[in-house]
């Protein structure tokens, strides 16, 4: 049985958690103060040898982002804090910036002095505003205690920190949408290369790092890299956050190392719903692909994830038990993707409403067993053809689905409707009112 | 512009002080519709002239990144936003029939307002909170594990003119106007006020103290 390993979570229950004081008293600022009388390069090079890897998703290592930074030219560099969770499923970023958000800054602060960045900005959702209240609270009292500003503990070193706030559009996960969304755009993706690294905010050369793999790492200056190594697998070092959700006793944010399992996880959160068995999950939030029953000892690490079939993602464990209609879970999350496809692309902007037309047919009653095909074939149209990964993210729970669970697609066709009672799989009781229309447009 | 004197004064320092957070100006302009809204409830055909003209675009430049993001509003908007999440997960959950009654028992659609300028209601996507699904949020304030009741009754007392305090979050919601004024990055002393972290985000810490974890220790 693999043990959780509360580190960027070790705080969230004290008393004022998100506070300076608090923070300070159970070692906050410590490692800044440490990193500060070491050689940026070799913060960096620590980072390295930890294997610590993006923590949004892409699971990009992240030192060697830091790494790719052209040599100084005496210009401006950025570090850009992707604070903008909103991947369906995700739910661990919020709670570390609502709890905790002095470890973010104190990880800005680290890694800005790492990469040489004097101005560091945190792109923050903006849809969730109390979020944004702590940010904004943590980063004065940390100006106020010396930990940014001019001159940081008599470094010579200084920084300032930007908190910004988005206002709704999924897209501006993607990193470059995001770097537009900052610059005060529309958020679409850019064409890469150039990276962010040579070109990115302003055009000046930019680091993009998710908000837990910037507050992974004050405790990975603290405690060195060799215990960050000691957790995890072969090539997926270290600790992170399960986001557990759904049709399980106690959902919630469980952190441990890399490589536990599904098994492991639902054990301690009570299993799932009582008198219900596991049907399928996401390993990572919507944009990849499912999983089932076949995959509860599958490691959740990059490599074995994705040996799998699927993604690590963002370590977002949605759970759904046999009361979840498969074909009603694929199309809601195909209309997310229509609603938040940024229209720059032609496969995703036209894939995604066609998508969006057949599944919610199909999920109607009204659907062929030609459609199931021509459902497929549009994914096809669609992964690997448009411009970012939304496009594919698209696609991966309809591929899946279709795979794992065809015969479920099959019988909403032979039967004229969806063979499932919807008010079985929700948290409280109802009775189905006459068959109506789902309301949505 | 038909701001008066005092309206255009404030927006003007205010700006000021949004425009110095970025070492270039145009960032600002996000910040500063959410501004807009603080003050006017929707992104104003004024609204849009003032951030054309303080950010040195045109106006149509500033109209296409306002009708790119959910949060800009092209109308009047209710003093609550209120937003069912209706992605899978918490439409799974019961988010579904949530949003079916409460836009009955409300009498307006997705995006639609009550005659009495108090609610706007609207489908949310995904809002980070799925472990506390189904959620709704009430200006982009935690309304967790709701019900088709629990959701209506906090619609009713809000109509009421009664303070709603969320599941987590400050002790009360604020109004659609000062909330985006947070969100334009001034502060408005709240950060300090709190409900509890909540039972799933503290749910692997207790896990952990059951297997031997000691808060504090390393």
């Amino acid at each position: 049985m693999t043990d959780l390993v509360p580190v960027l979570s070790a705080t969230w229950g004290a008393e004022k958690s998100w506070s300076l004081d608090t923070y300070t008293e159970a070692g906050g600022y410590a490692p800044l103060k440490k990193a500060l009388g070491m050689e940026p390069g070799d913060i960096i090079q620590a980072v390295k040898d930890s294997g610590l890897r993006g923590r949004g998703g892409a699971g990009f290592p992240t030192g060697m982002k830091w790494g790719f930074l052209p040599p100084d030219d005496g210009g401006p560099r950025y570090l850009v804090v992707n604070a903008d969770e909103s991947e369906p499923g995700t739910c661990k970023d919020i709670p570390t910036m609502m709890s905790a958000p002095h470890q973010l800054i104190e990880g800005v602060a680290i890694t800005s002095f790492a990469i040489g960045c004097n101005h560091a900005f945190i792109y923050l959702r903006g849809e969730v505003v109390h979020v944004y209240r702590r940010l904004l609270q943590a980063v004065r009292e940390a100006y106020e205690a010396g930990h940014l500003g001019k001159d940081i503990h008599g470094s010579g070193f200084d920084l300032d920190v930007t908190v910004h706030a988005g206002a709704g559009a999924y897209i501006c996960g993607e990193e470059t949408a995001l770097l537009d969304s900052l610059e005060g755009r529309r958020g679409q993706p850019r064409l890469k290369p150039p990276f962010p690294a040579v070109a990115g905010l302003y055009a000046r050369p930019t680091v993009v790092n998710n908000v837990e793999s910037v507050a992974s790492v004050p405790a990975i200056v603290d405690r060195g890299v060799e215990w960050f190594t000691a957790m995890g697998t072969e090539r997926s070092k270290g600790m992170g956050l399960f986001s557990l959700s759904g049709h399980v006793t106690r959902p919630g944010q469980y952190e441990a190392p890399l490589g536990i399992t599904l098994r492991e996880l639902l054990e301690m959160a009570g299993g799932i719903r009582e008198g219900h068995e596991l049907k399928f999950w996401t390993p990572g939030g919507s944009s990849t692909p499912i999983f089932t029953q076949d995959h509860l000892d599958t490691p959740l690490d990059y490599e074995s994830v994705g040996a799998a079939g699927s993604m690590l993602g963002t370590r977002a464990l949605q759970i759904f038990d046999e009361t979840t209609c498969v074909v009603r879970a694929v199309t809601r999350w195909t209309e997310f993707y229509k609603h938040e496809s940024c229209g720059k692309c032609t496969p995703c902007r036209e894939g995604t409403y066609w998508l969006t037309q057949i599944l919610k047919r199909v999920e109607g009653g009204r659907g062929t067993e030609a459609d199931i095909q021509q459902l497929l074939d549009t994914c096809d149209s669609i992964a690997g053809r448009s411009f970012c990964a939304l496009g594919d993210g698209a696609t991966s729970s309809i591929i899946s689905s279709v795979k794992l669970f065809r015969e479920e697609y099959e019988a909403h066709v032979e039967q004229g409707g969806c063979p499932f009672d919807h008010s079985a799989a929700a948290l409280f009781d109802y009775s189905e009112t006459p068959a109506t229309e789902e309301a949505h447009a | 512009m038909t701001y008066d004197e005092t309206t255009l004064a404030q927006l003007t320092e205010d700006a000021a002080a949004i425009i110095a957070r970025y070492p270039v100006k145009r960032s600002a302009l996000l910040p500063m519709l959410h501004l807009v809204q603080s003050v006017d409830g929707f992104v104003s055909p004024d609204g849009i002239q003032f951030c054309a003209e303080q950010l040195d675009l045109t106006a149509a430049e500033v109209s296409a990144v306002a009708t790119f993001y959910t949060q800009y509003k092209r109308r009047p908007n209710g003093e609550y936003q209120v937003g069912v999440c209706t992605n899978t997960l918490c439409a799974v959950m019961g988010g579904d029939r949530i949003w079916d009654e409460l836009s009955e028992h409300v009498g307006v659609g997705h995006d639609e307002t009550t005659e009495d300028g108090k609610i706007t209601l609207e489908r949310l996507e995904c809002n980070a909170a799925c472990d506390y699904a189904p959620v709704m949020m009430v200006n982009w304030e935690f309304f967790d594990n709701q019900t088709p009741e629990s959701a209506k009754q906090v619609v009713d007392d809000l109509r009421a003119g009664k303070d709603v305090a969320p599941s987590r979050g400050p002790a009360k919601v604020c109004g659609f106007k000062e909330v985006s004024r947070v969100l334009a990055g001034f502060e408005d002393g709240r950060a300090d006020e709190d409900q509890g972290a909540g039972a799933a985000t503290l749910a692997g810490l207790e896990t952990a103290k059951g297997q031997g974890w000691k808060e504090g220790s390393k």
